[in-house]
């Protein structure tokens, strides 16, 4: 092998090589920084699998709110219209948390509670990616659809 | 009347930009000067249109004509008069009109200072600026119109979104907008020398300055936006790898490459394929930027009301800028001579590294910042990518940079003994070593990250030194304006440092439920709660507390944190309360009310958080005085 040649394959293996470390550590620090959104009835059926931290999204259930009087921890449940999931947190909530209103916790679950880190709360659009938004729309429509008809029953 | 005079401009803009697209590129093929005249004053007559255009939507606002769509939306008779000005700006139509307007700046800017370039030249790059002014007000006049009409007009308007009512929101989109659209220009010289065929010297001295001042106003935007972020979210962080952000700060990772191999090639003649990629890249990202933002597909704090025909005029007006410049790429590039050789041992392969290291951050923001996208396409799932990804990567990403920073102005175009940067270099090492190691045993937690910030900070700024004294050392020798550039710059990266690692090392934060009298102790610290009292403002209600900070036992300020509910929307915003110094701010934000007395409050102790925005104004700085260079200026005189 002539000395050019052997200057150019060993530069192409040095690519190669940086390149492969390259992706690995790319996959390798995507893979344990990717936080997956569930809703509460995919959350109580097992879907979250393996994964101890997830994001949870929904709706604050009207009602389900409780603070410990005079201290930053708050209780409350999420809902999709379909399930109810209790969520412990406790720091301070975004200005725009309300009952009724879309919600996502980012936590782990502990005991059938989910414990939340973070809690973000919709119209307070402070990095909410969209994908959220869409689950979350779902879950409200989810809500309106079945509210209506529970109150038409009722009056029957 | 008025608003319909500036949608006459608006389409007027939108006939001449077609003319400024078409007459000066074919007249530059056919080589006809007459075509070619056509391009300066169909861009001095641009700007003209536009600024009135601009002018009549400010007069709607600071008048209140709620008969304007975009006015009633924005704006209600509640609204300060400042943010009347600042409302312009303050929602997609309006700021896509600025963005047309910054363009137009700089296309009159072009026109005019271009004098000393060949006609064939010049022709083609305002022709090429041309074409993208005339997508952008063509996306403006037909998807996203300031001036449409509400009749009949509502009484009262809605409000201005309260995070944007602050005077940080005055500066900053202009800034980021005169950054993101200044790469035009570079980009508009790549696209006319790959028509062309050539890479003339002369002319890519002429594109320095102009990459190098787009630079320094991004830089300027990108840290306003942070500093906004910090003051006004009340998180207390400064920067969140949120999507745009993530947007503003790929072009200017991908500029910061782009400013050093222009340098290369101006010099040296090599990299002249990588330069000009480079700057397509550079103002593709911008584009892309924009998308991100427009089109909703990631929603923020900055976007707006999503529409998908926005988000798809956008998406193809991106595709036929890059696909159009990359095939053109690809079809020219192999015509371009070679520069001189090098060495493995080098300035230019130095600044090779600091390319590919730049350039592979950007990629894994991108992969960061679009992989949320491409998992749901592909029906992976709803995922989010966490801030540690980032931080990670950056990390490794951005250490060996630090560290091969200071070789880069000591060594020798060509080649080199390596020995020799490495010997002027070494007793610096070890000082810089020697502070690190004072940090971590003196810094009360986050010793590590302490003693990173200060050993990598002192090597910058001491390698930066080492590189002035050896200029003065060194008679005869001038020390120009782009070298004060540099050292600024790179002094502005060791100021940055010292703020980011510091901060994340030493931030002290707490949250917790406080009653009125109560006093929280943190290190030198003392905060006690005093109360909270009710406050009317202009457009407002605000909660105000009172929280009293001490020092060594002395008072220190008095902090009045805010949580404002806004009359119109009933949107809920905090306004921090800061004590700023140079060694570090006390923060102090308030939570909400947690039944009796109690309040829920947040603290954070922030060391050194200022000089992260130091830094960066260094950097920018840096980048101006570089532009002001007087060999820049010499390649106007030869005609």
């Amino acid at each position: 092998m002539n000395p050019v040649r052997r200057r150019r394959l060993l530069w192409v293996l040095l690519l190669v090589v940086a390149a492969g470390i390259a992706t690995t550590l790319v996959v390798f620090a995507l893979q344990r920084n990717v936080a997956y959104l569930y809703t509460p009835v995919e959350v109580l059926r097992g879907e979250t699998g393996e994964r101890a931290r997830f994001r949870l999204g929904g709706m604050v259930e009207k009602g389900s709110f409780q603070r410990t009087p005079g201290s930053l921890e708050v209780h409350f449940k999420v809902t999709d219209g379909d399930a109810l999931l209790p969520v412990v947190y406790n720091r301070i909530l975004p200005d725009l948390f309300r009952e009724g209103q879309a919600v996502v916790a980012t936590g782990t679950m502990k005991d059938g509670v989910f414990v939340a880190e973070d809690v973000l709360a919709k119209h307070d659009e402070n990095y909410m990616p969209k994908e959220v938004a869409d689950k979350m729309g779902m879950a409200h429509k989810k809500h309106d659809v079945q509210a209506p008809a529970a109150a038409a029953t009722e009056k029957r | 009347m008025l608003p319909e005079l500036g949608q006459v401009a608006l389409i007027l803009a939108l006939l001449i930009a077609g003319l400024q697209a078409v007459l000066p590129l074919a007249g530059a093929q056919r080589g006809k000067a007459g075509w070619m005249a056509v391009a300066r004053p169909a861009a001095y007559a641009q700007l003209f249109l536009l600024l009135g255009a601009f002018v009549v939507l400010t007069v709607a606002f600071v008048t209140q004509d709620f008969s304007v769509k975009y006015v009633a939306d924005n704006s209600n008779s509640l609204l300060p008069m400042v943010y009347r000005y600042t409302a312009v700006w303050g929602a997609h139509e309006g700021s896509l009109l600025l963005w047309t307007l910054v363009l137009a700046v700089w296309n009159a800017a072009v026109a005019e200072f271009s004098r000393g370039l060949p006609e064939r030249v010049i022709a083609r790059v305002l022709g090429v600026i041309g074409l993208i002014s005339l997508g952008f007000l063509a996306f403006l006049i037909f998807t996203s119109n300031p001036f449409v009409r509400l009749l009949p007009a509502p009484l009262e308007g809605r409000d201005l979104n309260p995070l944007l009512q602050d005077v940080g929101m005055i500066i900053h989109p202009p800034m980021l907008y005169i950054g993101y659209v200044g790469f035009v220009v570079p980009f508009a010289f790549s696209i006319a020398a790959l028509i062309d065929g050539s890479v003339d010297a002369r002319w890519l001295r002429w594109t320095r300055p102009w990459t190098n001042i787009a630079w320094g106003f991004l830089t300027i935007g990108i840290a306003l936006g942070s500093w906004w972020a910090y003051y006004e979210l009340g998180w207390g962080g400064w920067w969140f790898w949120d999507p745009v952000e993530n947007a503003s700060f790929m072009p200017w990772l991908v500029g910061a490459a782009l400013l050093h191999s222009q340098a290369v090639t101006e010099k040296r003649g090599s990299f002249r394929g990588w330069t000009l990629l480079l700057a397509i890249a550079a103002f593709s990202l911008s584009l892309l930027g924009a998308f991100l933002v427009r089109s909703g597909v990631l929603t923020s704090v900055h976007s707006f009301a999503a529409d998908p025909s926005r988000g798809l005029f956008v998406l193809i007006f991106l595709g036929v800028v890059i696909g159009g410049s990359l095939v053109l790429y690809v079809l020219r590039v192999p015509r371009l001579e070679q520069g001189a050789p090098f060495t493995a041992t080098s300035r230019e392969t130095l600044l090779l590294a600091n390319n590919v290291l730049l350039t592979c951050a950007c990629a894994m923001v991108l992969l960061g910042t679009l992989y949320p996208l491409l998992a749901d396409a592909l029906g992976l799932g709803k995922i989010s990518v966490g801030p540690p990804y980032f931080g990670l990567l950056f990390l490794l990403l951005m250490t060996p940079l630090v560290l091969l920073l200071p070789f880069g102005p000591l060594t020798r175009w060509q080649r080199e003994e390596m020995s020799r940067p490495l010997r002027m270099l070494a007793p610096w090492a070890v000082l810089a070593l020697v502070l690190g190691a004072i940090a971590y045993f003196t810094a009360p937690q986050g010793k590590w990250k302490t003693a990173a910030g200060v050993a990598t900070s002192a090597w910058v700024a001491l390698g930066t030194l080492r590189f002035l004294w050896s200029r003065f050392q060194s008679k005869g020798n001038r020390f120009t304006a782009e070298m004060l550039g540099m050292t600024l710059a790179h002094g502005g990266i060791a100021v940055f440092l010292i703020g980011a690692l510091l901060v994340e090392g030493l931030n002290v934060q707490r949250e917790l439920a406080m009653t009125p009298g109560q006093t929280l102790e943190i290190g030198r610290y003392a905060f006690r709660y005093e109360s909270v009292d009710e406050l009317r403002g202009p457009n407002y209600l605000a909660t105000r507390g009172h929280v009293q900070v001490m020092r060594d036992d002395k008072p220190l300020a008095m902090l009045n944190p805010e949580k404002r509910a806004y009359a119109s929307g009933g949107q809920v915003m905090s306004e921090v309360g800061i004590y700023p110094g140079v060694f570090g701010d006390v923060y102090v934000a308030l939570g909400e009310s947690l039944g009796g007395q109690a309040r829920a409050i947040r603290i954070h102790i922030k060391p050194f958080v200022r000089w992260i925005w130091l830094g960066a104004g260094l950097m920018a700085l840096g980048g101006f005085v570089t532009a002001t260079d007087r060999r820049f200026r010499k390649a106007e005189d030869k005609r």
